[in-house]
């Protein structure tokens, strides 16, 4: 699985009250919160973006509150994926959770720059920055948790797993 | 101690850092803005019965008494997914309190558990040395309908606490000191372990805001040892047996902090960052709009007694307007016998019922553009409270009643109380 598409760069410590702000945490519904996506560090994101760009950032994305309407937000609003320097514990956890690929470079972080178009192959973890012609190569996942991302996230390998259990 | 409770948890006789785990959990926590994603995931897990009803809470704290049509249909819809699988620990309207307060009140966690809750200060219940820790919603729905969680055991920092704190400081100043150190990714992935003999200094009360914290520094846990104020606590609520779970003399730690509680200052956190701080000598002067004294960092009996303390006889400054929030029903009570309530009233600050209201910019104290508050909750990242041209400054229930009282950040130590 590969992703390709422009880079919005953001700093460090981006926090989950930037990403949604709390107030618009009375819905769980996926299209209402992209709506308000990166509101509280840029309020017009959501406009400027198109279907498969890329968030580039450095150290403890995501950092802050445990709301999955964070990653859901950025899955939902048209991110492909995101690459950090690192990730924050929680948010790391979630983006797995629910499908919302997530790569950890720092070197990318670092010489990615904000309107490079970039290619990520999922399965080896291979950045491409193809403005720049620079590669990178990511962290990959541990066997388990590679496997519940190629479910879509973790309540499809549950499902799967209780579908297997019964047949 | 987390290396121990999660190797037990997970079936093995021990555990190393970096390895991943499938545990058992002992408790499963949601709110009324994480449970709704929870049931809709677990609705598509095709498990059709909670592992086990009762050791799921559910509990409405967020957005009560309800914000908005939104917010009153998501507690509806928790409400309604709590009756429909017989769960008993739902709490409402009434009954309710701030989770993390709540929960350690009412006896849901012993030492040595394994607790995972939808909101990432879950952390609190470490205080009672148990492994809790915050996760997201599709994990509480995996872990409702399977009774697990996956994990990746964390190495381990400690911090020797020794000394006795000056009178105004308690364990508020004591980790917002400790994140200041190490920064707010200065313990991300690890676990936080708090011993010494400095912890007879520090109460139950002062102890869930120091564990509560420990996610500002990017923890996954915090932990304290379990000595005889745990175990009264523990008694005073609870008969179940428990397991207590000691740290090895040789055990492995990646750092080990010294704190010196007599050296520890009153402390501020300054916009926008929880490690931002300053001590009080630092900050004097700042004006503000509003206070917040409440939460599940602060919300406890002690926190409201520290207040009232500086606040009985006066009357808070003209300018600012203070917001008083018990974390339960119990403290409030508490409160209200001990004529701490009417302290706060007849110092002109309005008292609410428990909610987490402004902490997260919900509703019960939202702040405008330009605004600045003190509050004694957890996080004051930009927009926090409200605005995101607001600001909002992080500290003890002492300096914000002393701040309450002149109009803007004020050192109590210099109220002469």
């Amino acid at each position: 699985m590969k992703y390709k598409g422009t880079v919005f760069r953001f700093g460090d410590n981006i926090d989950t009250d930037v990403i949604i702000p709390a107030r618009y945490l009375n819905t769980s519904d996926p299209e209402k919160l992209a709506k308000h996506c990166m509101e509280g560090i840029d309020p017009g994101f959501t406009n400027k973006i198109k279907q498969g760009d890329i968030i580039v950032a450095g150290t403890n994305f995501g950092c802050g509150s445990s709301r999955e309407h964070a990653p859901v937000a950025i899955r939902e609003c048209g991110i492909s994926c995101v690459i950090a320097s690192s990730f924050a514990r929680i948010f790391y956890r979630n983006s797995i959770n629910i499908g919302l690929p997530i790569f950890e470079c720092e070197e990318a972080a670092r010489n990615i720059k904000h309107g490079d178009d970039v290619e990520v192959n999922f399965s080896s973890g291979a950045i491409h920055d193809l403005t720049t012609k620079q590669a990178f190569r990511a962290q990959p996942f541990p066997e388990f948790i590679q496997e519940i991302m190629d479910a879509g996230g973790l309540t499809n390998f549950i499902r799967n797993t209780v579908a297997k259990n019964a047949a | 101690m987390t290396q121990k409770i999660l190797a037990a948890h997970a079936g093995k006789d021990s555990v190393k850092a970096g390895q991943l785990i499938q545990a058992d959990l002992d408790l499963v926590l949601g709110n009324d803005i994480t449970a709704p994603m929870a049931i809709n995931e677990f609705a598509r897990t095709g498990v059709d019965k909670v592992f086990d009803r009762r050791k799921i809470v559910l509990v409405s704290d967020h957005f009560v008494p309800n914000r908005d049509i939104e917010a009153a249909d998501q507690c509806k819809m928790t409400r309604e997914f709590a009756r429909d699988n017989e769960i008993e620990n739902y709490f409402d309207v009434g009954e309710m309190g701030i989770e993390h307060v709540l929960i350690p009140e009412k006896g849901f966690v012993a030492p040595g558990d394994a607790v995972i809750g939808a909101d990432s200060h879950t952390c609190t219940y470490g205080a009672l040395g148990a492994f809790s820790t915050g996760i997201g919603s599709t994990d509480l729905a995996a872990a409702m309908a399977t009774g697990k969680c996956w994990f990746k055991v964390p190495s381990a920092l400690k911090f020797v606490v020794t000394g006795k704190p000056t009178r105004y400081v308690c364990g508020k100043d004591v980790i917002l000191h400790i994140i200041g150190t190490i920064g707010t990714d200065g313990a991300r992935y690890k676990s936080m372990e708090f011993t010494g003999n400095g912890l007879n200094y520090i109460s139950m009360d002062s102890r869930f805001t120091m564990a509560n914290m420990a996610i500002e520094a990017g923890g996954k846990n915090g932990i304290f040892d379990v000595d005889e104020k745990t175990r009264e606590y523990i008694k005073a609520r609870m008969n179940r047996p428990y397991t207590v779970y000691e740290a090895d003399e040789n055990a492995v730690y990646e750092n080990v902090y010294e704190i010196d509680l007599s050296t520890i200052r009153p402390t501020v956190s300054l916009p926008h960052s929880p490690d931002n701080i300053r001590t009080i000598d630092e900050v004097d002067g700042i004006p503000i709009d509003q206070v917040v004294i409440g939460s599940c960092t602060n919300g406890r009996l002690e926190d409201l007694r520290m207040a009232a303390q500086l606040l009985n006889g006066r009357k808070v400054a003209k300018n600012v307007r203070v917001i008083i929030i018990p974390g339960t029903q119990s403290i409030y009570l508490h409160a209200l016998e001990e004529g701490l309530i009417k302290t706060f009233i007849e110092a002109g600050t309005a008292v609410s019922t428990p909610t987490c209201g402004p902490c997260l910019g919900g509703h019960m104290g939202v702040l405008a553009r330009g605004e600045k508050a003190i509050a004694t909750t957890n996080r004051n990242f930009v927009g926090r409270m409200g605005h995101p041209e607001s600001e909002v400054y992080l500290a003890s229930p002492a300096v914000a009643a002393a701040s309450a009282l002149a109009g803007k950040i004020a050192n109590p130590e210099e109220l002469g109380v």
